[in-house]
């Protein structure tokens, strides 16, 4: 869409090649398997060709530019269109419940989890992070700059009576914000605190008007930072701040158990490409601004158990 | 198309940060949404407004305020409607109508179409009884009676049209809600109009090229009013 496409893509080639391999043999498999779309046609295609993915995403991931820059090679292998809404996580996983997407990618563990204990989602993937900033306009008018602790920030801040810019949009980043008023023990509320039912962008753009702190994830504020007059005040752990402030982002696909329309052989190729090492390295190549906006963490030598079950899960019955 | 000379000036000053072909992609589902539910809205609303013109029954008046209401009929709240028709869990869930330009043709005739009716309705009943009475004198059907109608009220059910034209391309709620603003990575639209397309950008704060959009979009109203108004004329022989 609207970012400047960078490199990126050079250097794909043998990516190219394994992930062409890996399709056709899966594609194989499906095809065997499930007889989609009227079998092998001449020039090879996948079985899920012409179909399309519907993907319910955050704002942040969408208006990053990191979905376009990344589609294409998906697009290219499957023949598949990906239809990317842009909705913030609540409403990607609402739309997801009402059975009107495949697959969604969002970052709010807690929401995640109730979604998945609900029986909607299934095949969790932890896919990559990034992380929560404070930000806020340069003469910082409560002092919170340099503060170790979020939650003391943000303490400062209503001590202050600054103000201060909430999503209020139940999405990812809103989530997160609340949860860092209740661990600061704060009840926030009053005329310096304004939620204004947006976009992360938007939300950007109103602090910025009002001379207001907000809480951002850092993709979107680098990748606005040139339209906005708002600098880091807390830092997040990407930068040794706080480790509160860490962002990490889940991929699922929507359960065809629940909703029996759902394209679920599209949803978990998608799935398994955007967690295979070809697409992790583009993610973490995509830069805005010289700076690199999302760290990949879905390829790992070392199991990761929980990233497939709510958090805390165990099966104790099973145990002994 | 008369607009692409237009966009690609706009473009050659501003230098937009798209790639080629969104914003003609963008402004053709926009055009293809609008005017085919304000087509679908003009077959039903004119004649809806000729058949409560000629006739007298209980309750008229009430349909009429219902109409009128519908007027300002919040565009957000008819997005939820649709949206929730059909929706995989609603009762049209079986077309899989959500995030596609079909949905997003069903929300817009339902805020075009009370603005038609009700103004065609306004300057059909402006028509002159006489003319009306000159018809059956002269041995006119219904039929007959009903075309003498339109033709002598066909500025105001232009105006009707162009209202209605109006709300539908202007509209950014629930062509929000049903489409989901989508284009594809190619970066050719699917569902995105120029008012998503506008929101997104001021979104990001990149209001100067949502400034650019929105005068794409005036362009494009006032192209499709130009054409309206000439076809009016030429309708016209005297």
């Amino acid at each position: 869409m609207s970012k400047q496409r960078p490199g990126g893509r050079e250097g794909a080639a043998s990516r190219r090649a394994f992930l062409a391999a890996t399709a056709t043999g899966a594609t194989g498999a499906l095809a065997g398997c499930v007889g989609l779309g009227g079998g092998r046609s001449d020039d090879q295609r996948p079985g899920v060709a012409g179909e399309t993915l519907t993907l319910t995403t955050t704002t942040s991931t969408y208006d990053t530019g990191l979905l376009d820059e990344i589609h294409p090679d998906f697009e290219d292998l499957y023949g598949a269109t990906v239809d990317a809404v842009a909705q913030g996580t609540g409403a990607a996983l609402e739309t997801a419940r009402n059975g009107d997407s495949d697959v969604v990618m969002v970052h709010a563990r807690g929401l995640e989890d109730e979604f998945m204990r609900n029986g909607y989602g299934i095949n969790r993937r932890d896919l990559m992070f990034n992380d929560f900033v404070i930000v806020g306009p340069e003469d910082d008018p409560a002092g919170i700059e340099g503060a170790d602790s979020a939650t003391e920030a943000l303490a400062t801040i209503a001590d202050a009576g600054a103000t201060f810019v909430s999503r209020g949009d139940n999405s990812g980043t809103h989530t997160k914000e609340l949860n860092l008023w209740e661990a600061a023990g704060v009840d926030p509320g009053g005329d310096w605190y304004q939620e204004t039912g947006t976009g992360m962008g938007e939300a950007l753009n109103v602090a910025t008007q009002q001379g207001a702190y907000t809480l951002s994830d850092r993709g979107t504020f680098i990748s606005q930072r040139s339209e906005i007059d708002l600098v880091v005040l807390v830092q997040g752990p990407i930068e040794d701040g706080p480790e509160i402030l860490a962002n990490p982002y889940g991929i699922m696909a929507v359960n065809p158990g629940v909703h029996e329309n759902a394209n679920y052989d599209l949803a978990m190729a998608y799935i398994g490409w955007i967690t295979s090492p070809g697409t992790q390295d583009a993610i973490s190549n995509y830069q805005v601004n010289g700076e690199q906006l999302f760290f990949p963490e879905a390829v790992s030598e070392d199991p990761n158990f929980q990233q497939y079950v709510p958090e805390g899960w165990s099966n104790s019955s099973d145990s002994e | 198309m008369p607009l692409e000379p237009v966009v690609g000036l706009l473009q050659g000053f501003l230098d937009l940060p798209f790639r080629d072909g969104y914003v003609p992609s963008v402004v053709y589902v926009s055009l293809y949404v609008s005017v085919i539910a304000v087509a679908l809205s003009t077959l039903f609303s004119i004649p809806a407004a000729l058949a409560m013109g000629f006739t007298d029954f209980p309750g008229k008046q009430f349909v009429k305020s219902v109409i009128n209401t519908g007027m300002g009929f919040p565009s957000v709240v008819v997005g939820l409607l649709v949206l929730f028709a059909v929706s995989n869990r609603g009762p049209l869930g079986a077309l899989d109508l959500v995030f596609t330009k079909e949905a997003m043709i069903m929300s817009q005739f339902v805020l075009a179409t009370p603005p038609i009716t009700a103004i065609s309705l306004a300057a059909i009943t402006g028509v002159s009884d006489n003319v009306r009475d000159a018809a059956r004198v002269l041995g006119g059907t219904r039929l007959d009676t009903a075309l003498v109608v339109i033709k002598e009220a066909r500025y105001g059910i232009a105006t009707a049209v162009l209202a209605g034209f109006g709300r539908a391309i202007s509209e950014v709620g629930s062509v929000l809600i049903v489409g989901g603003n989508i284009t594809g990575a190619d970066g050719v639209s699917k569902t995105r109009t120029l008012t998503t397309a506008i929101q997104l950008e001021a979104r990001q704060g990149r209001y100067e090229t949502a400034m650019v959009l929105g005068a794409v979009l005036v362009a494009v109203v006032l192209t499709v009013n130009a054409i309206v108004v000439r076809l009016g004329d030429t309708g016209v022989n005297r």
